[in-house]
């Protein structure tokens, strides 16, 4: 009897606790998933552009051509571990860490910049081979496409060191905490952006 | 009940009250599975071992292996009941992109099957 009348009050207190206003956290998190998924609406048109058009290279050079794997392979390892170091940071932010999250959001920003870099000198040596957006209806689907991505890349750089002086300037302080939240979306939302990039553009182009 | 030690009705609208469930055993073990899908990507699309005309199938499966593990590992999309809306906003949006990307693909190759051939071709 006295059994169950504890497990009933204490349903009745985790169903009310289940059912109040859900944390700021869990809802600035949810709102900011909505524009992530537009976004990757935005790209999924990108997408079906380049691969309506992968074929038109009138007379030009083809993606087989053109695409150097082990460049891609790099590119996409520097971006697969920033999203690692990035993770890491977060987890370090919310523990209240804050010299572990700035070094971990340093490495995060060297390895961007790195995939960046990469990614800027494989545009500027196609065009010097006249592989230029203007050559073919898949050159300028493929400079769309991989520019959007490099353009969020570095949007999200720019972004990063914008958080990184608030936690200098501010603290890990609950507003603070929230934003990198949205910023460590972004950032892993753009490597599952690149997973399609790699395996749509450059994996099935040498086939 | 959890060891916060107040009672659940003292707690105000919108206070951070969990914190996520990530560790770095997890980020560890999804970067392990992430790196493994794309080491078997890059030698799925090199290897001359493999049916050429399966290997755009396997590219795919995995790749959407990879982005399960992202989604999971990374992003921390779970069964928990505070991502049922996320789950539900990433099913709306999976439905789109496959409605733009098929939807588009579709129309075109109809629309290249049934042209005149041209005097370029």
């Amino acid at each position: 009897m006295t059994t169950t009348t504890i497990e009933a009050a204490s349903n009745r207190l985790a169903h009310q606790r289940d059912s109040g206003p859900a944390p700021t956290r869990i809802v600035v998190a949810y709102g900011f998933w909505i524009f992530i998924l537009s976004d990757i609406v935005m790209f999924s048109a990108l997408f079906a552009a380049y691969a309506v058009l992968a074929g038109n290279t009138a007379g030009g050079p083809t993606g087989a051509e053109l695409f150097n794997l082990r460049n891609v392979f790099l590119m996409t390892m520097c971006l697969l571990v920033s999203s690692y170091t990035g993770g890491l940071g977060a987890l370090s932010a919310e523990q209240r860490k804050p010299e572990r999250f700035l070094l971990f959001a340093a490495a995060t920003f060297v390895l961007g910049a790195a995939f960046l870099f990469l990614e800027i000198a494989e545009f500027v040596g196609m065009i010097h081979k006249g592989a230029a957006p203007s050559r073919s209806a898949f050159l300028s689907a493929f400079f769309t496409l991989v520019g959007m991505h490099g353009a969020h890349v570095t949007a999200g750089l720019i972004w990063l060191v914008y958080m990184m002086a608030q936690v200098v300037a501010k603290g890990l302080r609950a507003a603070v905490l929230r934003r990198l939240l949205c910023f460590s979306l972004f950032w892993h939302a753009l490597d599952i952006v690149w997973v399609g990039v790699m395996t749509l553009v450059y994996l099935m182009g040498v086939q | 009940m959890d060891g916060n030690g107040y009672l659940p009705e003292d707690r105000s609208p919108g206070v951070e009250e969990r914190e996520s469930t990530a560790t770095v055993a997890s980020y560890t073990a999804g970067l392990g599975l992430a790196i493994l899908a794309t080491i078997g990507s890059f030698v799925v699309a090199q290897t001359s071992l493999l049916w050429p005309p399966g290997i755009p199938v396997g590219l795919i499966v995995l790749a959407l292996a990879q982005i399960g593990v992202h989604l999971v590992f990374f992003l921390h999309l779970g069964s928990g009941p505070d991502n049922t809306n996320n789950i539900l906003a990433l099913a709306f949006g999976v439905l789109i992109v496959f409605l733009v990307i098929g939807g588009s693909l579709w129309i075109v190759d109809n629309l290249s099957t049934n042209m005149m051939p041209g005097p370029i071709n």
